[in-house]
């Protein structure tokens, strides 16, 4: 498997020696998932153009060593800064930051551990999920007419347990009489690479009734765009505005600046401004997290629930709507 | 009375859920059969249906036509098939020493090839397919059943299956009587390449693209398939079934209150007990496995 993950590093830009370098180790959908991965490869090259930076990047296989990619990266002594994208990476890069004290390090959608100091060397990304996701609830509860909305997730994990708990508070904050049919794809990693699975499980959602799907789980959720276009119903995405994989089905997308993140961090190594072992936060407040509303599809959202959904943007962000994470 | 239809609907929702989940399994299961039947063991399965899988995507994207898609993913299947019989048949290789190497050779040629193609080693662009199986009367799960009832005929109705089932139990009464064991070996095994390459194909089309490592131990499962159904057709197919069902069920009964990872670990256990309560003794073809040493 070594083998494998140091065969798909990828050279990008020139080689002039001087430049600041970034190595970066995508999730498990890697790229061209059209969600998280590639908002993550939208930031490495906005920081490409803007601040001149050069980059590699890794996808690990199935199953592959994610430790074994980074510390690829950390033994480099071209790169300077590393990100991990995904939680999946949370032990991994804590490790790795201990042993390379040289080396920066930034994990997006990092577990915080308030029973931990993170490194001096690492910034760990973390993303208010549960805020968009309350909202893009809200959007489906308003917007339902069968009264049954689904959600299917990746992996099963707390972090998209958080999504699907929140999905499910803006779901019954809209709509209390709506019922929630939940699916997942599994329980290892392979669940945010499955679009086969996640066909089956919207598909079966959307035959018992079902009009409205958020997924919150990488590349499996392209299978639910498949099976809302082949059902002829609707679909939330996630990450990334995923108006373009479905134009006409994808109401709307939950989307996390995972982009601005890796740009954010890459500019601060870049001004000599990093500052690590923090925690940084992107919410509602900060626009870190929002719902898609484009001229795409605001053709899909009638006017009286953007109305209402912003209401309830506003008391998110003044704290007065508590929402569930577990 | 006003439930009934509702219940209905959701029967055959369930049913073509399953019948969708069993063909990527019934494919290579059938064309493991073929292969065995000549005594050749064809663990490559695997590897051919994720080759025929990108070469059905790659082929779909590239002409924009559906049908030269699916050439493209049998085209691949009966090439590696074709690799699997020269290093087992003509040089005598080891064949699960060859399968496996193939089937790690799939899954690193694919990804290499899907990064120079898509620019990403993870995923394809998306490529059109055919219409899902969303009614009883599909064509792919019409030449599904077609290809079924034509493989069992071949096999135990045909001069080319009974020297095919010849070379698998008695190769060397078989030479004896002037056929050539190896050419048809090689035709066994390339049959089973053409069958997985198929079943590739319906993966790229069910999910309009390609992933890596999409065919996600489909291929092992459908050995398992043909070995639960005694290296007949008919009873490969119907154990597909059974595992086509019972992943379904874990699909559909995930609202259940049940713990996910309960439901999950059914299909499995299902196997186990089907394997070994149910079935009796499974005994493969007396040379299946054995290279065939012509002795002059």
């Amino acid at each position: 498997m070594v083998f494998f993950v140091s065969s798909c590093g990828k050279k990008e830009g020139s080689t002039v020696t001087g430049k600041l370098k970034v190595g970066l180790v995508f999730d498990v959908g890697g790229r061209g998932d059209k969600s998280f991965n590639d908002a993550a490869y939208r930031g490495l090259e906005k920081a490409r153009q803007e601040l001149g930076i050069e980059f590699e990047y890794i996808e690990p296989g199935p199953g592959a060593d994610r430790e074994a990619a980074l510390r690829q990266f950390a033994n480099r002594s071209d790169i300077s800064v590393i990100f991990g994208i995904g939680f999946i990476f949370t032990d991994e890069i804590t490790k790795m930051a201990v042993e390379y004290p040289d080396k920066k390090f930034a994990c997006v959608d990092y577990t915080v551990d308030t029973s931990k100091t993170l490194p001096p060397n690492l910034v760990a990304i973390e993303f208010k999920e549960e805020e968009g996701s309350f909202l893009v609830g809200a959007i489906a509860g308003y917007l339902t007419k069968s009264n049954k909305v689904g959600f299917v997730g990746g992996m099963e994990s707390p972090l998209i347990k958080k999504f699907q708990v929140s999905y499910e508070a803006g779901v019954k904050h809209a709509n209390p009489n709506c019922q929630i049919l939940i699916g997942y794809a599994g329980v290892t990693g392979d669940a945010f690479k499955n679009p086969g699975k996640g066909k089956e499980l919207a598909m079966g959602q959307y035959s018992d009734g079902v009009d409205i799907i958020y997924h919150a789980s990488g590349v499996t959720g392209l299978g639910v765009f498949e099976a809302a276009r082949e059902m002829k119903k609707f679909a939330i995405g996630v990450d990334s505005d995923q108006n373009d994989e479905a134009p006409g089905i994808v109401i709307t997308s939950m989307i996390k600046v995972v982009d601005v993140s890796v740009y954010d961090i890459i500019k601060e190594v870049k001004d000599g401004t990093f500052k690590g072992g923090r925690v940084e936060t992107f919410g509602l407040k900060s626009k870190g997290v929002d719902y898609v509303y484009s001229d795409k599809n605001k053709n899909m959202i009638p006017d009286e629930v953007r109305t209402k959904v912003e209401a309830i943007r506003k008391e998110i962000i003044e704290g007065k709507i508590t929402i569930p994470v577990k | 009375m006003q439930e009934l239809p509702m219940d209905e609907i959701l029967d055959i929702a369930f049913l073509l859920q399953t019948l969708r989940i069993t063909i990527p399994y019934l494919l290579p299961s059938v064309g493991a059969v073929f292969s065995e039947k000549g005594g050749v063991i064809n663990i490559a399965l695997e590897g051919i249906l994720l080759a025929g899988a990108f070469c059905t995507a790659v082929g779909t994207f590239y002409t924009g036509n559906v049908l030269l898609g699916i050439v493209c993913g049998v085209s691949a299947g009966v090439l590696i098939a074709y690799i699997h019989s020269i290093i087992t048949i003509t040089f005598k290789a080891n064949q699960i020493v060859s399968g496996i190497a193939l089937n790690i050779f799939a899954l690193g040629i694919t990804k290499f090839f899907c990064k120079i193609l898509f620019n990403s080693s993870s995923n394809s662009a998306r490529i059109e397919g055919l219409e899902t199986l969303n009614l009883p009367f599909n064509p792919f799960l019409l030449l599904c059943i077609i290809i079924l009832a034509i493989s069992y005929i071949t096999i135990y109705r045909t001069k080319f299956g009974l020297r095919l089932r010849a070379a698998g139990e008695n190769p060397e009464a078989a030479d004896s009587l002037g056929i050539n064991v190896n050419r048809i070996r090689y035709a066994g095994v390339l049959i089973s390449g053409a069958l997985a390459g198929l079943g590739g194909a319906w993966l790229a089309f069910e999910q309009h693209s390609f992933t890596d490592g999409m065919s996600a131990g489909r291929g092992y499962i459908a050995l398992a398939a043909m070995i639960i159904g005694k290296w007949n057709p008919l009873g490969a197919a119907a154990a597909c079934l059974l595992f086509g069902f019972a992943e379904s069920f874990t699909l559909q009964f995930q609202n259940s209150g049940i713990p996910t990872q309960f439901i999950q670990m059914l299909p499995y256990v299902l196997t186990i007990i089907v394997l070994a309560g149910f079935i009796g003794k499974a005994n493969p073809p007396a040379a299946d496995g054995i290279p065939f040493e012509k002795k002059d």
